[in-house]
């Protein structure tokens, strides 16, 4: 007998039945799946085509990764063809942004690209808008706080555009390919996800089509809505360097050096503990120092996160680390490492920073090791804007990581030429002196005032501990009294912390 | 001292300072500085030079320096090692020294 709508009792309060079912709604595919790959896939023709198909509207929130780094393809070849189709007023949405993208700096003066979001700005791009290119202010964001803003609508994304080494024709796309040795790969699509996820729609674009399943995938098919093939998505070199060098330095190798005592100082140096540690030259040397420390006390670590090197994976495959997690994968040795060992996992920026979960990876660090641009004596760290003022980094994973890590330590040389590191007041504060426990230079150490526990270890321990004024003084020493820095009163950028509340603001400068 | 040709010392390489010396035929001092940290150094570098300079009872010299990021004492070292060359002047005076 048939059923009926009217059959069902309460039909209005349950409110997501709506029809009965027939069998002519069905068009059963009797393909074979490779005909089907070629046949039925989210494949379109054109890069414009599929603009068209997401509906984008001038005024619209348009999203980028960085994982191409300074090697990406991506952000100036769709923005080109969004100014060519007439787009205007957009928001620009990039996980970061490098020196290779100075020709946004034409998108900007001709009205395509409205407003910037961005964890950092470098080269040309970057001197321009601090010397006023734009009228609405860059919101600089950390990546566990972009992460946060997307989730929670602050930051819409209506489409996302994001490059992938790898991609089947319905969208599983990954950073590397399983299917042929070497080609492009940049790891982890760990900024890539979150976007995938949010966005109102997601097109991957993409020079090596794969066939189904892309597995093991980075995005999964269910973010992705259209796929474009494009002749190239970036330049290898640009992208990946081969192996991470190792520091000859003597001043990088002294300050790794300190840095690995002041861990296994810290109290935290124990079996099973978990660590991030940078990419800066002194931070990837105290890699090299702890596996020491580790094999010789027999400590395995349970985990690394982050920003993953060579020298991590190295440790590894030594049996000194667990597992792996990781959201951007910084050399070639790391991005082979995610595609070959079982426990390198590949996490999300909402996983690895978030601050709308307990669970945030950064928070289940013991350790993290930071660079630095600036300190000053408040142990506020400026990684953003140089000592001329002018923008030249990004916020990264700094902030959140800071707050994360019960022992947060900053590395950084006392001077740089002529330049001081340790310094009265930063130019720019993006992460809060509260959250930064151990300031390691060259020439000594200092620690926060706040950890007085940690600071007798470390004294204990037999390192010599200054106060953070006594390094500030010692670098004045050496290279004198800087002139102040000269700004207009108009603000170029606004640096937010991981909530979304505003931490400090970039003014431009005056030349 | 008297600057009688022009002559170099330094590098470009990071931290030190390449200063070039002529003759400015009796009209003064002039120095024509390119650094890296001019905005936060300018001044204080054009001091140091302009002091060194005076220390060798120089009065009139063309300075050419291009900075990147030296020292106040490379930039000692380098502008009287200049001087001397420029000057011809073979008996050196490094600080309290005579040689």
């Amino acid at each position: 007998m048939a059923i009926q709508l009217q059959d069902v009792p309460y039909l209005e309060e349950i409110g997501n039945i709506h029809k009965v079912f027939h069998p002519d709604s069905l068009n059963k595919n009797s393909h074979t799946l490779a005909e089907r790959e070629k046949l039925h896939n989210k494949i379109i023709p054109s890069l414009e085509e599929a603009v068209r198909l997401t509906g984008l509207k001038s005024g619209m929130t348009i999203s980028f990764h960085h994982h191409f780094r300074n090697g990406d393809y991506i952000v100036n070849m769709v923005v080109d063809k969004l100014a060519e189709m007439g787009f205007r007023d957009l928001v620009l949405a990039a996980s970061s942004l490098s020196d290779c993208h100075a020709p946004l700096i034409k998108h900007i003066q001709n009205g395509v690209i409205r407003r910037i979001e961005t964890s950092g700005l470098r080269g040309e791009l970057a001197r321009e808008i601090s010397h006023g290119l734009m009228e609405v202010p860059v919101v600089f964001r950390s990546h566990g706080g972009r992460a946060y803003a997307i989730e929670t609508g602050e930051l819409p994304i209506d489409v996302a555009f994001l490059g992938a080494p790898s991609c089947d024709p319905y969208g599983n796309a990954n950073g590397y390919s399983r299917d042929v040795e070497g080609g492009i790969m940049c790891g982890s699509m760990g900024y890539a996800k979150c976007d995938a996820q949010y966005a109102n729609k997601t097109i991957i674009l993409n020079n090596h089509i794969v066939s189904y399943p892309n597995a093991p995938f980075g995005i999964p098919e269910s973010d992705v809505d259209y796929i474009v093939k494009v002749p190239e998505i970036g330049d290898p070199a640009g992208i990946m360097s081969g192996a991470t060098r190792f520091t000859k330095n003597p001043k990088e190798l002294l300050i790794a050096q300190t840095a690995a005592n002041v861990i296994e100082a810290s109290g935290h140096f124990q079996d099973g503990f978990s660590i991030q540690m940078g990419s800066g030259g002194a931070s990837l040397a105290v890699a090299r120092f702890l596996r020491e420390k580790m094999l010789r006390d027999q400590i395995t670590a349970s985990f690394a996160l982050g920003g993953i090197t060579g020298s991590i994976v190295d440790l590894y495959e030594e049996g000194l680390i667990q597992k792996i997690l990781d959201v951007q994968s910084f050399d070639l040795r790391a991005a082979e490492s995610l595609k070959n060992n079982r426990f390198h996992q590949q996490i999300s920026a909402s996983c690895y920073a978030s601050p709308s979960s307990e669970g945030t990876a950064v928070n289940q660090l013991d350790i993290v090791v930071l660079s630095a641009l600036e300190i000053d004596c408040d142990f506020n760290v400026n990684v953003l804007t140089g000592s001329d003022g002018v923008i030249r980094g990004a916020i990264g994973g700094h902030p959140d990581t800071a707050y994360g890590a019960s022992v947060a330590i900053v590395v950084c040389p006392l001077t740089r030429g002529r330049i001081p590191c340790v310094v009265r007041q930063v130019n720019t504060v993006v992460t809060p002196g509260k959250v930064v426990d151990v300031v390691v230079t060259d020439q000594g150490v200092a620690v926060n005032p706040r950890r007085k526990n940690l600071c007798r270890r470390i004294q204990e321990a037999g390192i010599p501990v200054y106060t953070i004024e006594e390094l500030q003084k010692k670098a004045e020493a050496i290279v004198g009294i800087p002139d102040p820095i000269e700004y207009t009163d108009k603000v170029v950028g606004i640096v937010t912390y991981r909530d979304g509340s505003m931490i400090d603001l970039i003014r431009q400068v005056c030349d | 001292m008297e600057i009688q040709q022009t002559a170099v010392a330094g590098t470009m390489e990071s931290s030190d300072i390449m200063v070039t010396i002529s003759p400015n035929d009796g009209k003064g001092m002039e120095i024509d500085l390119d650094s890296t940290v001019e905005k936060q150094y300018g001044k204080a570098i054009r001091k140091t030079i302009e002091d060194t300079l005076k220390e060798l009872e120089i009065c009139h010299a063309r300075v050419r320096a291009v900075d990147k990021g030296a020292l106040d004492c490379a930039i000692q070292a380098r502008v009287k090692a200049a001087a001397y060359r420029a000057s011809g002047e073979q008996a050196y005076r490094w600080g309290d020294a005579v040689k």
